[in-house]
């Protein structure tokens, strides 16, 4: 039976083939990336033992990021909704206003430790973008993103920032023109230049190595919460509720990492799409089965030939038809449950939590909300959930506006 | 007994010159013409190279990616694909052939159901393009026991150790990958460095047949004519596009096209 492992980082837990569960992950790679991505393991490995590197990843996370990012109770949405207690991380307050900005950082110093000059990322909602953009201009590295021409459309606050960054951004019109898309045509680039250039995967997808450094990225975010939880509660409160948006799953790998061997309980929520739409983001919740995307087997929407489906969601950055490996090995082993939520569900959480609290939620952790909103009042007043509240509406002013009419944050 | 891979190395080494490999995908533009466009270069050719179409096809530039998503709108299917082998290898049944595609289609079909049908149809190799070494080792076996090549790639990037460990791996043909970049880049190495990482390869053991593909294209082709073989499949997929957009019959067209790459190496 496939079990977690007490004690070993969660990351650590492959086979040989770097294979999580002995079925998801792995590197199914063409042969000219074999060598780079082997560079990049070994050196991410060295990296991660090292305490200079280890105090310069600390000291930017600080001074850069803004760590912590503030642990706060929601207590109108709370007394509004009923029965739990529900609590936001509230992780948009990071620098560049989302969980990107980890994983962007981690790459630019690992990209400048490699000696590259160039970096290059995919980009969905354009959060993954907008970062590695601002971590590249902080540390003087060239940037390129890109990004589908669906997305840049619908992400336009995000694309303004990329340009004033510097970063060239590379329009990707193929397939549906989404994430995906955007993934695979970076990847592309980088086969075709490895040499010069450092790749960043924008969430924890992809070779194994990329779903490592995400993770061990994003993980900030829960070992921020445990503090936090104890200042606030004297010790982390059983069976917490740590509920999470996923699409590529790199802000839910990091508000959990540090939980796993505790009793907390994760809960991840899909992209369910439109609510009549047949074309959900997801695999998870809605049966998919496993295949191989962007160089790595996971649970995935497609057909039966192995074509990749398409999906449609009203958040650009849940728009992805493939889920971390890490995942499948959470809901295959049962730590974390994973349900989704429609893009009416999400809008609504949107506004609920944008009228009654301090915080805006972008449409991403709105699905988490949802969830939450679906959930607090079947539980007992005792019980504690935390949202990990991942971005900022503003970059979905002009979505919002055109759905409700208004916008308000 | 001699795999049909090898004897078509075996007649061009007797006639002193390089083997054509040509790559054209499965259902571009329609499955007729794919068949038809078989039969017409298989004339020239010496190696036919069938891609089965992945619409998310993460080595190959955009030539390759036009054609794929053509035969996919045109409903290809596995199936389809095999049909077309067969059909072709019903004519033709000493010309090899190999299948060229990404692994999930293998994986949501079966390994060896997949193996069987290749059997069925005729395929005499297989060209998985995001299956490396080793992750490979355990199909590679597979397609050995039953009389089908594997082909392994190398490039530029790989090391000499690792060239060492494929090359004791690999099957009747290799598959070396002149420069650092998707399917139907520009040439951007010299000849003569591709040459030298090619000597490299062969050093190791020169009984394999070692050939060189990405970039290779009338331009290139007679450059590189020392080679064991030498794979054009870009180009060709290009001139399918360009042959559509002006309303011209793709198998003539394309007929000329691997007729003239022909007596470029000759």
């Amino acid at each position: 039976m496939m079990q977690i492992k007490k004690g070993i980082p969660f990351i650590d837990q492959h086979n040989k083939e770097y294979l999580y569960g002995g079925k998801f992950g792995g590197n199914f790679i063409p042969e000219t990336l074999k060598k780079p991505i082997d560079d990049l393991t070994k050196l991410f490995s060295k990296l991660r033992k090292n305490k200079n590197f280890l105090k310069e990843r600390d000291y930017y996370f600080k001074n850069y990021i803004g760590s912590p990012t503030p642990f706060i109770k929601l207590e109108n949405l709370t007394k509004h909704v009923g029965g739990a207690q529900i609590y936001a991380k509230v992780v948009s307050e990071a620098n560049g206003g989302a969980h990107k900005i980890y994983n962007a950082t981690v790459h630019c110093l690992i990209a400048k430790k490699a000696g590259k000059k160039f970096i290059v990322g995919d980009t969905g909602a354009g959060y993954a973008g907008k970062m590695l953009s601002m971590a590249a201009k902080k540390f003087n590295l060239k940037c390129k993103i890109f990004m589908g021409a669906k997305d840049i459309k619908r992400q336009r606050p995000n694309v303004e920032a990329m340009k004033k960054n510097g970063a060239v951004i590379v329009p990707v019109k193929t397939g549906s023109q989404t994430l995906v898309d955007a993934v695979s045509e970076c990847m592309r680039y980088w086969v075709s230049n490895c040499d010069t250039t450092h790749m960043c995967v924008g969430s924890t997808v992809g070779p194994n190595i990329f779903v490592k450094i995400c993770a061990w990225s994003t993980s900030q975010i829960s070992r921020e919460l445990i503090v936090q939880l104890k200042e606030e509660f004297g010790k982390i409160p059983k069976k917490i509720k740590l509920i999470n948006c996923v699409g590529g799953g790199s802000s839910a790998m990091g508000f959990w990492n540090e939980f796993i061997d505790t009793d907390a309980e994760f809960y991840g929520v899909e992209a369910g799409g439109p609510k009549k739409s047949k074309l959900h983001a997801a695999p998870l919740s809605n049966g998919s089965k496993i295949g191989i995307l962007h160089g790595a087997a996971q649970y995935v929407v497609q057909d039966k030939e192995g074509q990749i489906g398409s999906t449609e969601s009203i958040s650009a950055g849940l728009d992805y038809p493939g889920i971390s490996p890490l995942h499948c090995f959470l809901k295959d082993t049962k730590r974390a449950i994973y349900t989704s939520v429609n893009d009416e569900e999400a809008l609504n959480a949107y506004r609920l939590v944008s009228k009654l609290e301090n915080i805006s939620p972008s449409l991403e952790p709105s699905h988490a909300f949802a969830e939450a909103i679906k959930f607090a009042p079947k539980l007992k007043r005792s019980d504690v959930i935390v949202v990990n509240s991942c971005g900022d509406s503003l970059k979905d002013k002009d979505i919002i506006k055109s759905r409700l009419g208004y916008y308000i944050r | 007994m001699k795999s049909k891979i090898s004897l078509a190395f075996k007649n061009c080494k007797k006639e002193n010159r390089t083997a054509l490999i040509t790559y054209t995908v499965a259902g571009d533009n329609t499955k007729n013409n794919s068949l038809k466009i078989l039969k017409a270069i298989s004339k020239h050719a010496d190696i036919l190279e069938l891609g089965f179409p992945h619409n998310t096809p993460i080595a190959d530039g955009g030539q390759i990616q036009e054609s794929s998503y053509r035969a996919l709108k045109n409903g290809i299917k596995l199936e389809d694909v095999f049909q077309i082998v067969k059909r072709f290898k019903n004519i033709q049944p000493n010309k090899p052939l190999i299948l060229m595609g990404y692994f999930n289609l293998i994986y949501q079909h079966g390994e060896d159901n997949f193996l069987k049908n290749c059997k069925k149809s005729g395929v005499d190799g297989l060209i998985i393009v995001d299956l490396p070494w080793p992750e490979n080792k355990k199909f590679a076996r597979k397609c050995k026991k039953k009389s089908i090549n594997f082909i392994q790639l190398i490039s530029p990037t790989t090391s000499h150790n690792r060239m060492k460990k494929i090359v004791r791996d690999s099957h009747d043909m290799i598959y070396y990958i002149s420069m650092l970049s998707t399917t139907g880049g520009k040439l951007k190495v010299s000849p003569r460095k591709i040459l030298k990482n090619y000597n490299k390869i062969k050093k190791i053991n020169s009984k394999k047949n070692l050939v060189i593909g990405f970039g290779i294209t009338n331009k290139t082709i007679n450059s590189l004519k020392s080679a064991n073989g030498l794979v054009v499949g870009s180009m060709l997929c290009k001139t399918i596009s360009n042959s559509l957009k002006k309303g011209q019959n793709p198998v003539t067209k394309l007929d000329k096209v691997v007729y003239n790459l022909k007596n470029k190496i000759l």
